[in-house]
């Protein structure tokens, strides 16, 4: 789980796993926490997500990770938050 | 040209592929079309292709010549294309690419730009890849933007001028004055990245600390806030799994950890809170787990009172317990941090470590291996020393050699009886055998050889351990080597601690030449055996089958082997004189500090190799040693003799007192041993035998006394006996001063009578201070070889008040046990 001078975190989602890179410094539990937190989001925005949504939607994948977090640090945590604000930007396109 | 296909297709259609040849076609096929689209300037279908290059780059191809397409995008008006045009700018440009600069007057409008959704964007963008140069030139704007009042936009502000303060510290300040409302926030996103970019500000710059300590009063403000975030129930917007916003608290924990830690004011503001939280918080789920280990790891590092302390260490040993892995693997990486410090409180917990040891994941079994031998100690030595030794056994071949060392250094610091540390040393030496360490061989013999009522105890298990199995190198040598020493013992068969066995003499030459011959020895076991065997000629009766078997040696392919064997033979045929006295029993070996060649101690008790480095302070010519001798007239007095003295010390003549006198004064370079006709050891026989460590064991109990009182002055004697000679008595003087004045210039002489030798050695210091403020410390040795009782006459000078004082006196109350 020690990479250079970088943690490891990761966790399993059936076939996927979604990995964080972080300081050694930092606390493990919480950004687990902070993953889970980002699947959720994920399941709600399309919709009991699969892998197939991912792949094929990659640019909104991103969008998401950039509502979420931002220059290397958890930005928002409220799930209901973030789904306005993804439905909102949903609707300019 | 035909519409360029959609993403979703070429998608498919790569999917679709079966080989890595038949994708890279299809890749090739669409980076043709798209490289022709872009150079048409085709502005509708720009987007499309960007993005179906960015899935191409994300799937491994280069896509470098899209970057400037990118840019084009950005520029476009149309919110889709922006979208797609700053995702490629994050992905693709990076600040090795010359090209992101253009983007810099791109970002700067869109900044300023009147959607939110646009400026939010450009403030990501340059959040996750702003160079210094971007960074520099934008500051300002992302400054303006921290203060809007758009939440929104405001959290996304926030973190990229933390992303700003990384990659250029300088500007930190002009951040400063925006953030002095942040914390006042109720929106819990803003409060959230405020909180990150006061960490991050914190962390960079110690001013930064210290003024956000003293002024803005920052500690009581997170901890009201904390408060209320515990104490509010249940908010459904930020709640997860029924605790209200844990990234939150986790956040300000850590900040509160950054400005607590060595400032008391700060940590004693927090103290009541962290321990509400770590009381109220439950911690069945995950998340309450996280909450809990962050206020550890702040309690750890800030300077909290020790009931908390304790209160932290206990929830680590609660998360020993729990099912999760990761929690387990957490507690045991926090508790080798702090078991330095908070040693007691681990203790508590010892018994849940030593399960973890059984534990089916590799990192916990690590962990907790570390943290049991950090806390072996004198009481728990037995107990833990039967789980460790049982670990071993059964772990992987990768732990073996730490567990091993851990276990050596373990049970020679704090082993209970000798009997005991060999048999635990026998224990990892057959179990582990093969993983030990190589210096582990000569600390071993070394350790053998001290204990010498052990010998025969010792000799009689390793044969049985050579009988049952030879493939261990580390076993063999050493049981080679001790019945080289000890066969006499092995064959008359006397042993008080076990059922002696019976060995005749032509079993063990068997089992020595088994060796010799077999292929699972090396080298070095071979020698080791070679030479054993030449010792037992000594000790048994049986020379001329050892005389056939180091002549066959002679002529071995092996130089180490045949140069043995060869000086071996000489000294059968031509210095038979010779051979009682060379291979006459070791002598109880001192180690050594220095990584010079062994020293073998002497019975009058001179191994100065490294000790007595100190130049001392005081040079005390060879006049007043005789004048000590001339007043105490009548009696028998053997001499004085310092060390280091620059000047020769009377003896009273005698050639082994000469040898003292050269030894002593030689005080620099190790003296080597010079060969006097009782001992000296050939050099080829301390092949093998590496230096030790010098040591000496505190004898048990002998009490100290005082020897002097007089004037304020007091001195005491305190025992040691020096291990390797028994003969030996380390006395270490303090001196202490109960007056209110310091005494200088003091120096301290003793003299005993003639049956005795006394070392002294350089004192601490010659200055007594005040009033008990501290002592002069200085060690004498005394062999006492006919066991007389010690008696001794000692003379005090010292400068007191600015007038010197001398005083002699004699001491006559030894106790029984120091000189017997």
């Amino acid at each position: 789980m020690l990479f250079r001078n970088f943690k490891i975190i990761y966790r399993r989602y059936a076939g996927l796993y979604f990995c964080i890179c972080v300081d050694v410094t930092d606390n493990n539990l919480a950004y687990l926490e902070g993953i889970h937190n980002f699947v959720e989001v994920l399941n709600e925005y399309f919709h009991n997500v699969c892998e197939l949504d991912l792949v094929f939607n990659f640019y909104k994948v991103y969008t998401v990770v950039d509502e979420m977090f931002l220059a290397g640090e958890i930005r928002e945590t409220s799930q209901t938050k973030v789904l306005k604000q993804l439905l909102m930007l949903q609707s300019l396109e | 040209m035909p519409a360029p296909i959609r993403l979703r297709e070429l998608i498919r259609t790569i999917r679709t592929a079966r080989t890595q040849a038949e994708e890279r076609e299809m890749i090739q096929k669409e980076c043709a079309a798209i490289r022709s689209s872009f150079r048409e300037e085709d502005n509708t279908y720009r987007c499309r292709n960007v993005a179906k290059l960015l899935y191409m780059h994300m799937l491994g191809y280069p896509a470098h010549f899209g970057q400037l397409e990118c840019l084009k995008l950005i520029a476009s008006q149309k919110f889709t294309d922006k979208r797609i045009g700053y995702l490629g700018a994050m992905l693709l440009l990076d600040e090795r690419q010359d090209v992101h600069l253009l983007m810099t007057n791109c970002i700067k409008n869109d900044l300023n730009h009147s959607t939110q959704y646009v400026q939010g964007l450009a403030l990501c963008t340059l959040g996750c890849m702003g160079s210094s140069e971007m960074c520099r030139d934008l500051a300002g704007e992302v400054e303006k933007l921290l203060k809007t009042s758009n939440s929104y936009l405001r959290k996304k502000a926030a973190l990229c001028a933390v992303h700003v303060i990384r990659k250029v510290p300088e500007l930190m300040e002009m951040f400063l004055p925006a953030t002095k409302n942040l914390l006042s926030e109720k929106n819990h996103g803003v409060l959230h990245t405020s909180v990150v970019l006061l960490t991050e500000m914190c962390e960079r710059s110690p001013d930064m600390l210290t003024h956000f300590r003293k002024n803005e009063k920052l500690v009581p403000q997170l901890v009201r806030i904390l408060k209320n975030l515990i104490m509010s129930g249940y908010s459904p917007e930020h709640d997860v799994s029924g605790i209200s916003d844990p990234f939150l608290q986790v956040r300000i924990l850590r900040l509160l950890r950054i400005l607590g830690k060595s400032d008391d004011d700060s940590s004693e503001a927090m103290n009541d809170i962290l321990a509400q939280v770590a009381t109220n918080t439950e911690t069945s789920k995950n998340v309450g787990n996280a909450i809990l280990y962050e206020t550890v790891l702040t309690i750890m590092d800030i300077k909290s009172e020790s009931g908390l302390r304790v209160l932290a260490i206990n929830i680590l040993g609660r998360f020993l317990l729990n099912n999760d892995k990761n929690i387990r693997y957490v507690a045991l990486t926090s508790l080798l941090k702090t078991v330095q410090t908070d040693h007691n409180a681990v203790q508590r917990h010892r018994s849940t470590i030593v399960d973890c040891l059984k534990d089916l994941d590799v990192s916990i079994k690590r962990r907790a291996m570390e943290l049991s031998f950090a806390l072996v100690n004198g009481n728990n030595i037995r107990g833990m020393m039967k789980e460790l030794l049982y670990f071993l056994d059964s772990c992987d071949p990768e732990f073996k050699a730490d567990c091993a060392s851990g276990v050596f250094l373990a049970a020679e610091k704090y082993a209970p009886s000798k009997r005991w540390h060999i048999d635990t040393i026998m224990r990892v030496l057959t179990t582990a055998g093969s993983y030990v360490r190589d210096d582990s061989v000569p600390n071993l013999i070394q350790l053998i050889t001290n204990s010498v009522e052990m010998h025969a105890y010792t000799v009689q298990r390793l044969y049985k351990a050579l009988l049952d199995d030879i493939s261990q190198q580390p076993l063999v040598q050493v049981a080679s080597w001790c019945i080289g020493e000890y066969g006499d013992l092995l064959v008359s068969g006397q042993c008080e601690e076990e059922e002696p066995i019976q060995v005749t003499e032509d079993e063990v030459l068997d089992v020595l030449e088994g060796l010799l011959v077999s292929n699972l020895s090396t080298p070095v076991t071979r020698g080791y055996s070679l030479t054993a065997i030449m010792k037992l000629s000594t000790r048994f009766s049986s020379v001329n089958r050892i005389k056939k078997v180091v002549s066959i040696y002679g002529s071995s392919i092996d130089v180490e082997l045949q140069q043995r064997a060869v000086e071996y033979n000489a000294l059968f045929k031509k210095y038979d004189h010779m051979r009682p006295a060379l291979l006459e029993r070791m002598p109880i070996m001192e180690k050594t500090a220095t990584n010079g060649p062994t020293e073998i101690v002497q019975t009058n008790g001179e191994t100065e190799s490294s000790d007595s480095k100190h130049m001392p302070s005081i040079a005390q010519p060879a006049n007043q040693a005789n004048d000590l001798l001339d007043l105490l007239g009548g009696h028998d007095v053997g001499p004085v003799i310092q060390t280091a003295l620059p000047t020769k010390p009377a003896s009273a003549g005698g050639e082994l007192l000469d040898l003292l006198g050269d030894l002593s004064l030689s005080g620099g370079p190790a003296p080597s041993p010079t060969p006097s006709v009782t001992i000296s050891q050939p050099p080829f026989l301390l092949d093998g035998l590496s230096s030790q460590p010098l040591f000496n064991d505190t004898a048990a109990g002998i009490p100290p006394m005082t020897a002097y009182n007089k004037n304020g002055l007091k001195i005491e004697f305190t025992f040691e006996r020096s291990n390797p000679n028994p003969n030996i008595s380390v006395i270490t003087i303090h001196a202490s001063n109960t007056t209110e004045a310091d005494m200088t210039d003091f120096v301290f002489q003793a003299a005993v009578p003639k049956t005795f030798q006394l070392q002294l050695l350089s004192p601490s210091s010659n200055v007594v201070p005040a009033l008990n403020q501290g002592n002069i410390t200085q060690v004498i040795r005394v062999l006492n070889p006919q066991k007389q009782q010690l008696r001794m006459r000692i003379k005090l000078t010292y400068t007191y008040k600015g007038a010197p004082v001398q005083d002699l006196a004699e001491v006559n109350n030894f106790p029984p046990q120091s000189w017997q």
